[in-house]
């Protein structure tokens, strides 16, 4: 009897790692990591790898949250574009300012920029796009993302490997997505050391909302000039240093 | 516009063409003979030959009598036709429209309305293709005209120039013998009978009189040679143009008939296409319905392509704005604008992926096919500070930046495309401010930095410069803000939001 029960968790176990590998999870092949820079949030994925064959999403709603979201994109696609190919950047409105991505060591010249009028061109062109085996990333700017236009999203992600990323500007039917993670990456204060002028590196609270078959976690990130870096001890604001202390600095 | 034909006489096209080949030959009277009744009759003479009496018609074995030492050689029918066409196809540079002279088989004609000045002058022009001929080897005579049969006229018979001007082709023609008129022998013995030595002791002749003792073709040539008819020449090389039919049975109306006629077109264009090496760059499709109405689609690809499935897919984009009404009973697919295509390298040489990616290069076309060309944007560094114009717009897929993107001054991820009015607190002048309202929100600017000042390109626009300041405020929002104009009392300055960091 105990002789079964152990042939059943095999199987189960095999197919569990089969439905991983049919939603776009690669399993850890021959000891080399795909790693995408983003240090301990990886583990929070199944398996402990970035899943490139998904969509993710990414709420926005604020600008300012967009331009957080902007940049943390832009230091994932520095990963994802190093093999040379490109990415298709859809949008109806897009404030993105290509100079600023070679900030985050992506060159602006290599994102084809598609700026359509409407929603349903945006939906057509992301799909297309994701088709594109040619392609390493796409990101589209959504205001809403239907569960049956998601899953086609996905459907198109698992056939050619392309990596999608959606910016949501809406965030109130959250919940009805296919989509492989849900991000929230929201500004924090910068940290400079005590007494020099000017702001840090862009510090980010990046939240994990939803992994399919993962543990969704809140971590604390920055940009370190070349790449992500995880903040441990985030100071409280209160701790900053006032304006009024510094106003007696010179600028310029 | 004034035509204009210009003829060129090789003199001894087959003497001039063995020298060509056998330089040694040089020393030695030749003659090219071919086996007419049983004999052999010559047919063509080098200049030496000629030189002792020999001339074409004779037979070869007089001629040896004649010439001690005669080189006979074979002749080929054919031969003159084929250097001839060989010759045309070379003097293509000197005209689009190259014509075999095909009364005597030894000439070329050229239409060269319109192309004369390119060298210069007709003078220039003639200079540069009998020089150019003599250098090959070709002895020639050339002559330009109003009509070809008077270029032809004097370019064989002419003794006094081969400039004829405008309008005066018949002038030139009156002294010269009515050989010069492309007349078969029996007509010429029979003029010559009646002592008409020069054209001009005929041509106001009624015409009457002329066809009863000359014949039809006799008049025919004249009015070539005078320009009253009308002389079609017919060009060594007709550009092809790449251009499909389907005339259908049955008039189609259904999408799936409209697919399979233009799978079917494409099938046979893009087979000749590959042959020459050539790729559509853009592609018409007209379909003739049977109510005499005509439904055209168009359509773009962004490098030379000769892939059916490919092109198929771009059309299949199109086949919504085909309205067939009653039916299509012909389908017509051009392909007015076609390129060179860049054979693409074996699979494992290409295994780097990039913007010429192939497959980018089709996902492009579609959804320049779908959408627009108009909406995709790539963007290259320009060497200005103002921010909007630091970008500049790539023109095609494989341009290449000249210069460096900039890293060592900060630029918000997020540009507003136009900046957007505040209302600023600001203790100091020439400081950053203490807070800002923007779209009636309170921000408490916590660090800041700057300022960058960036005068305005004064050359294109009038205006006040830009002081730019990096804010970020107590809820880690960072902004791009900037003062427009110096602070003063009397002067206008206004505070504005530019951008978001990331």
């Amino acid at each position: 009897m105990k002789w079964i029960m152990e042939d059943k968790k095999e199987i189960f176990l095999k197919l569990q790692q089969d439905i991983l590998v049919w939603q776009g999870f690669k399993p850890q092949a021959g000891g080399k990591a795909e790693c995408v820079g983003l240090g301990e949030i990886e583990q929070a994925f199944p398996g402990g790898t970035f899943p490139k064959r998904a969509i993710h999403e990414f709420i926005t709603v604020l600008p300012e949250h967009s331009a957080a979201s902007d940049g943390f994109i832009a230091g994932l696609l520095a990963v994802l574009m190093q093999e040379g190919a490109a990415c298709v950047w859809v949008s109806t409105a897009r404030r993105l300012f290509p100079a600023s991505l070679s900030l985050f060591n992506v060159e602006p010249e290599r994102i084809i920029f598609m700026d359509v009028k409407t929603e349903k061109e945006v939906l057509w062109i992301t799909e297309e796009a994701l088709k594109c085996e040619g392609l390493s990333a796409v990101v589209a700017e959504l205001n809403n993302l239907s569960l049956i236009e998601s899953r086609r999203l996905q459907l198109a992600v698992e056939e050619s490997g392309v990596t999608g990323f959606i910016l949501r500007k809406d965030a109130s039917k959250a919940a009805s997505t296919v989509a492989t993670a849900r991000w929230k990456i929201s500004p924090l204060l910068t940290n400079v050391e005590s007494g020099l002028p000017g702001l840090g590196f862009p510090r980010w609270q990046v939240e994990l909302l939803k992994v399919r078959n993962g543990n969704p976690g809140s971590w604390v990130l920055e940009w370190a000039g070349e790449r992500f870096e995880q903040v441990e001890n985030v100071r409280k604001v209160a701790e900053v240093a006032a304006w009024s202390e510094q106003e007696d600095r010179q600028i310029g | 516009m004034q035509r204009r034909f210009v003829s060129i006489w090789f003199r001894q096209l087959l003497a001039d063409w063995q020298l060509i080949r056998r330089p040694e030959l040089a020393e030695v009277p030749f003659v090219f003979a071919a086996p007419d009744h049983g004999r052999m009759i010559i047919t063509a003479v080098s200049p030496l030959a000629a030189g002792s009496g020999v001339e074409p018609g004779m037979r070869a074995a007089d001629a040896k009598a004649i010439c001690p030492g005669l080189e006979v050689l074979d002749d080929k029918p054919g031969r003159p036709r084929n250097l001839l066409r060989g010759l045309g196809e070379w003097c293509v540079r000197y005209s689009p429209i190259v014509a075999i002279d095909e009364f005597g088989m030894d000439g070329l004609l050229l239409d060269v309305s319109g192309c004369t000045h390119l060298w210069g002058g007709e003078r220039e022009y003639l200079k540069e293709i009998v020089s150019r001929l003599k250098g090959k080897g070709y002895t020639v005579r050339v002559a330009i005209a109003d009509t070809p049969g008077a270029a032809w006229a004097v370019s064989r018979f002419g003794k006094v120039t081969p400039l004829i001007p405008v309008g005066g082709h018949t002038e030139a023609l009156l002294g010269l013998a009515p050989e010069a008129l492309r007349l078969d022998e029996p007509v010429l013995a029979r003029l010559r009978k009646l002592g008409f030595y020069q054209i001009k002791s005929f041509v106001a002749m009624p015409r009457s009189v002329l066809r009863r003792r000359f014949g039809e073709d006799f008049l025919f040539r004249l009015a070539q040679a005078l320009g009253t008819e009308d002389e079609v020449l017919i060009p060594l090389q007709v550009p092809v143009p790449f251009q499909e039919r389907l005339p259908c049975l049955e008039p189609i109306k259904t999408r799936t008939g409209i697919e399979i006629a233009i799978n079917k077109m494409l099938e046979s264009l893009c087979k000749r296409m590959q042959a020459e090496g050539k790729g559509l760059r853009s592609g018409v499709l007209t379909g003739y319905r049977i109510d005499g109405k005509v439904v055209r689609v168009a359509i773009g690809t962004s490098g030379a392509s000769h892939s059916v499935s490919h092109l198929f897919k771009l059309f299949q984009l199109k086949i919504d704005q085909i309205r067939p009404a009653l039916g299509i009973e012909l389908f017509v697919l051009d392909a007015p604008k076609v390129d060179d295509v860049e054979v693409p390298q074996e699979e494992m040489w290409t295994a780097k992926p990039g913007l010429d990616d192939q497959s980018v290069i089709r996902l492009l076309d579609r959804v320049a096919g779908k959408v627009g060309a108009d909406v995709i944007h790539r963007y290259l560094p320009a060497k200005r500070y103002w921010p909007e114009r630091s970008v500049s717009q790539a023109v095609c897929v494989t341009e290449k930046r000249l210069t460096e993107w900039r890293l060592e001054k900060p630029r918000p991820t997020e540009l507003l495309k136009r900046p957007d009015p505040i209302e600023v607190m600001a203790l100091i002048p020439d400081h950053p401010p203490k807070f800002f309202i923007y779209k009636g929100v309170r921000h408490q600017v916590i660090r800041a930095d700057g300022p960058e000042r960036i005068e305005r390109e004064w050359w294109l626009d009038a205006g006040e410069h830009r002081d730019y300041y990096q804010v970020e405020d107590d809820q880690g929002g960072r902004y791009w803000l900037f003062r427009s104009g110096h602070y003063g009392g009397d002067q206008k300055y206004q505070w504005f939001i530019h951008g978001f960091f990331a």
